[in-house]
């Protein structure tokens, strides 16, 4: 059982029996007043959102989902493929369930997958994804519109704003957290 | 290359800190303005433990465990102490620690001064709060109207001043006495009225009922308010002050009334301020302010949120 003090983004709760994750959280409390606790919450299985405020006297059920190391195989009609590292079996999620980590899955990677009484229903990136450099135009020097960046493309389709020394067929790491990028991989 | 330099924490960690540093600066200033303003007028500073057996007995004030004893949600009750041995004007600058008070106004851990002054009351303690921002902006070299999230916060006195009851005709949903009823004060004052006030000057929020007038004296002639009031600046809550209850009887009454229902709450029920009480008849009339310096930092740096304000967060430890 978790009480208002517990919640934070991220954190997993049943509502009405169905799994919801804390996506947007603010805790406010007026000086002498009772602390408050404004949640935006996303269903998990049909990704409604919904705004709640609770207060410190409330409490919750914790949602019950098992979470299994599993390796990126193929995406296919709409689809995308994962095999536990454990047992073999695959799982597949929907392209509204992988969102915008599609623009991190390569071939083997790793990521964690998340079951609600049984059924794959999310999955957890990795912080830190090294990806390769598909296409990359070379730096226009003195547009100054640009800045000191350019755009450039990955082998997942994902495009980002790079250093101008970054050149196609290097590998770069990327922060799945924020989509940036963060170094040149040696 | 140093080792490590690549590693992609330790380099946010040193952005964030680069980032900070004018705010880092003008929290040094302000609070070297405020010691100035207040040794200025006599004031003595004084520090009292943070490491206490009994903190202040308040339903949604929480204390941190440590050491056998708590730390100090605020200095109050020693401050008070003070003030009944015959220190009758004091400030102190100092941390408190509050469990589970983690937003983005909020830290567990953040910084208060809190004033105390003999012979006067609430309305003394809103000039002088005035006073004192007017004079820590000028030591500042910072203009009186400021740039606040894409509005004017203009700090020349006089502020506005209105009660609680006027806030609640003007921008809330519903009635003071609807709100006291169903135990939604706070959400409205938070969420309805709160961003609402404090644009472009500072608002005095004053006359609380006399439910939540925790440790101030209520009206001499209109019992039914507690002369207390809150500071509110673009929409952030800066300060509490009230005039200071010295009776020991009424006081006792109210801790043991919010530690009754600390305990029907599930929540730690703290020893009685025994000592507190004890030289409570000895305090003069007087009023006390506590006024969050973090938030001051923030409104005069143009800043949303707290984080960006202190050196480190507790996440970043």
């Amino acid at each position: 059982m978790y009480n208002a003090s517990n919640l934070r983004k991220g954190l997993k709760i049943l509502i009405d029996k169905e799994p919801y994750v804390v996506v947007d959280f603010q805790f406010t409390k007026p000086g002498k007043g009772q602390a408050l606790y404004r949640c935006k919450l996303r269903n998990m299985i049909n990704g409604i959102t919904l705004d709640r405020t609770y207060r410190s006297v409330d409490t919750f059920e914790p949602a019950d989902l098992e979470q299994r190391r599993m390796q990126y195989l193929y995406n296919q009609e709409g689809h995308f493929y994962f095999m536990d590292l454990q047992s073999y079996d695959q799982s597949a999620l929907s392209a509204e369930q992988v969102g915008d980590a599609k623009n991190y899955l390569i071939d083997n990677l790793e990521v964690d997958i998340l079951l609600f009484d049984g059924r794959p229903i999310g999955l957890t990136l990795p912080n830190f994804v090294d990806l390769l450099v598909t296409r990359a135009d070379p730096w226009a020097k003195g547009d100054s519109v640009a800045g000191d960046s350019k755009p450039v493309t990955l082998e997942t389709g994902y495009t980002l704003r790079v250093p101008p020394f970054i050149e196609e067929g290097i590998k770069i790491t990327v922060d799945t957290r924020t989509g940036e990028y963060v170094t040149r991989v040696k | 290359m140093s080792p490590g330099s690549n590693d992609p924490t330790s380099l946010r960690e040193r952005e964030t800190l680069a980032a900070k540093k004018p705010n880092l600066r003008l929290r040094a200033g302000l609070l070297q303005a405020i010691r100035h303003f207040f040794t200025e007028r006599n004031y003595l500073e004084v520090e009292t433990p943070y490491l206490i057996p009994a903190p202040a007995p308040e339903l949604h004030i929480d204390a941190i465990p440590a050491g056998g004893g708590f730390l100090h949600t605020s200095p109050e009750l020693c401050m008070k102490r003070l003030l009944a041995a015959g220190y009758p004007k004091i400030f102190q600058i100092c941390k408190c620690f509050r469990q589970g008070e983690r937003g983005s106004r909020h830290l567990p851990e953040f910084t208060l001064l809190e004033w105390y002054r003999a012979e006067t009351d609430y309305l003394g303690l809103m000039e002088e709060c005035e006073e004192m921002v007017v004079f820590v902006l000028e030591e500042l070299g910072l203009p009186p109207r400021l740039e606040f999230q894409g509005r004017t916060l203009d700090l020349q006195r006089p502020w506005h001043r209105f009660t609680v009851q006027e806030a609640f005709d003007r921008y809330a949903s519903t009635s003071l006495e609807r709100a006291m009823e169903s135990g939604r004060f706070d959400e409205i004052l938070a969420f309805e009225i709160e961003p609402s006030i404090g644009f472009p000057k500072p608002v005095f929020l004053y006359h609380y009922p006399s439910a939540l007038a925790a440790l101030a004296r209520l009206g001499k002639e209109a019992p039914n308010w507690a002369e207390r009031f809150e500071l509110y600046g673009a929409g952030v809550e800066l300060a509490n002050a009230f005039s200071e209850l010295t009776d020991p009887v009424e006081q006792r009454t109210r801790f043991e009334k919010e530690l009754a229902k600390r305990d029907e709450q599930g929540k730690p029920v703290y020893p009685m301020p025994e000592k507190f009480l004890r030289t409570l008849p000895f305090m003069p009339e007087s009023a006390g302010i506590a006024f969050g310096v973090d938030r001051l930092v923030m409104l005069l740096s143009n800043q949303k949120e707290i984080d960006p304000v202190v050196s480190f967060t507790p996440e970043e430890l």
